[in-house]
This record gives C-alpha cells, structure tokens and sequence, in this order.
C-alpha cells in the first residue's frame, strides 16, 4: 500500500503549470542587478524586445532542462528582437557562473535577490519563466516545467507583433 | 604444462576480481553523483501541509521546522519558527544539519521541508532526512510539498513569515 501511494504521489507530480497573465497586465518592474561576469544588466535597456525572463538555479534540475532550449532560441531569434535574460536564485554566483560557462549561456545571467522576487510577485518555485512583450507587459508567467513548443509558440507570437 | 596451467588460471582469477572491484568503485562514484530525489522518501515519514498548517496553528506540541531549501526563497516566505539551514543537496548544508542536531534528543520531533521545486524534482530534503535517520533520530518527517512552496503552502492561507531568521 505505502509503494503504491509513493507511486501515485511520484506520477502526480509530472506536469507543468500555465499561467496565462490577463490583458491589461502589469508592466514589468525594472531591474539593475550584476552579472555572474561582473557587469551590470538593466532591464529597461532591453525596451522594445520582447524578453524571457527565466528564474532558475543550478540545483534544479528541469531548470537545467530548459537552458538549451533558450541558448537555441536567443541565437535563432535573437536577430528578430528577442533577448533571454537569466536569474539565478543561486546563493552566490559562482556555481551560476561555472554552469553558464559549462554549456555554453549566451545572454545575460545575474543572481536575483529579494526585492525583485517579490517585485515579480514572489518567486516561490522553480523554475518560473515570464514572457515581456515589446511593450513592456507581462503576457505570459510559466510556473514549474515547461512544454517547450508552447513556450516557443508564445515568444514568435510576440515576436510578430510591432515594435 | 600444470604449472602454466594454474598460473593462467590465477591470472584469470586476479584479472575478474581486478575488474569486479574497479566496476564497484565506479557504479559507488557514480551513485554518489546522482542527486537524492524525494520521491526515495518512503509516504510513511512524510507530513501533509494542512496537517502540518494545523499544528502550528493549534500551538500545542510544536515540532522543529529546517528549512532545507534555498535562501532566496526562505527570506521571500518560509514557515514561522523554521530555522534554515540551507539547500540540503549541498554537503555544506549537511554539516551544518549535522552541527545543529548534535545536542538534539534522538526522539525530537523535527519537520523537513524545502519546496523549491515539483516534488519528484526536489533534490534537497532527502539528503537531509537520510542524514537525520543515520544519526539515529527517529521522530523526523518531511513536509510533501507538490508543486513549491507559494502553490502548496503561501496561496494556500497557511502560517507564513518573512525575512531572515
């Protein structure tokens, strides 16, 4: 009995989660923190692109699942406008850096810290990655894994729209 | 021609215990890579949140709460009176455990729990809990968080504080 319900509670658990933020949602906080490299990545400087703002750590594992995919995009889409900014809630910087370095990152990853974890309404789980349109909102907050494709599908859907 | 015989023979013995042992160094290096997931904790030592959520809330018999997870989440929400000790797939964060429970009765109650990530994913409270059980405690349990801590613990209205220890 106690096997099958470690089962049950093992298979529960598999699945993403999709929320979906409403229109008219809310811009998202501006931001300087430092990189794992030593400069500075400032939000607001990447006004009019359309970002994936990717919370994540090195001892998440579907965390670590998803930077392939996100090094695959910022190289195929980059030149469209898109741009990956990672936020390590890494206690310090170097297992980030070691990682960043291992696979090959290539957009900015800085360690996030309390105050724009809870500017961006609590970072309580990872990974959780929110998609800002070109005009600054919030459209799109993936809590959990992610499908990739659906993913995906979100950014060229707000890669199409005008800058 | 025997004696060639037996020295082949023990050649042969040496060889396949020589790689017998080599296979073994490996497979035990290798499972010691591997990250301890939750989902190795037997049901029987795990904790419900609402039945947690209701002790504290009682106030009575109140056990000792590690936070074994990440300090960017613990100061952001973290159960009140949880003491964190850090991410428990950090072997730092296992001698600290260790140093904390060193004066500790064996029959303390004590309560686990980390909530980074899906429950199937976490890396963190078994460490801690096989390190608390190998001590000898035998009153340990590990809060079964799901999903993470804001979806099965803060957006559910339970006890939450904030802020450093």
């Amino acid at each position: 009995m106690a096997s099958v319900l470690a089962i049950f509670v093992a298979l529960r658990h598999n699945r993403t989660r999709e929320t979906r933020v409403k229109s008219g949602a809310m811009h998202a906080p501006d931001f300087t923190l430092q990189t794992i490299d030593g400069t500075a990545v400032r939000l607001s400087d990447y006004q009019g692109k359309v970002i994936l703002l990717d919370f994540w750590a090195t001892w998440c594992a579907p965390c670590k699942q998803e930077i392939p995919w996100f090094i695959e995009w910022q190289k195929r889409y980059g030149d469209q406008g898109l741009q990956v900014i990672g936020l390590s809630l890494d206690d310090t910087a170097e297992p980030a850096q070691k990682f960043a370095h291992s696979i090959g990152i290539n957009y900015p990853v800085a360690l996030a810290n309390e105050d724009v974890a809870n500017r961006y309404g609590g970072i309580l789980g990872v990974p959780v990655n929110l998609v800002i349109a070109r005009d600054g909102t919030i459209v799109a907050k993936y809590v959990g894994e992610t499908t990739p494709a659906k993913l995906e599908q979100e950014l060229i859907l707000q890669l199409k729209q005008a800058k | 021609m025997r004696a060639t015989n037996s020295k082949s023979v023990l050649t042969r013995i040496v060889s396949v215990a020589f790689l017998l042992s080599f296979s073994h160094t490996l497979h035990a290096q290798w499972s010691q890579s591997q990250p301890q997931l939750a989902t190795m904790l037997s049901s029987s030592v795990l904790i419900q949140p609402a039945e947690l959520a209701q002790t504290l809330r009682a106030g009575k018999n109140k056990p000792l709460i590690f936070n074994v997870g990440p300090r960017m989440m613990y100061v952001q929400a973290h159960i009140p009176g949880a003491e964190f000790i850090g991410a428990g797939s950090d072997p730092d964060t296992i001698t600290r455990l260790k140093t904390r429970v060193w004066s500790l009765p064996k029959k303390s109650a004590i309560v686990l729990y980390c909530g980074c990530c899906p429950w199937d994913r976490c890396p963190n409270v078994a460490p801690a809990y096989t390190t608390l059980q190998k001590l000898g405690f035998t009153n340990v349990k590990v809060l079964y968080i799901a999903e993470n801590l804001g979806a099965d613990w803060v957006y559910k209205g339970y006890p939450t504080a904030s802020g450093n220890q």
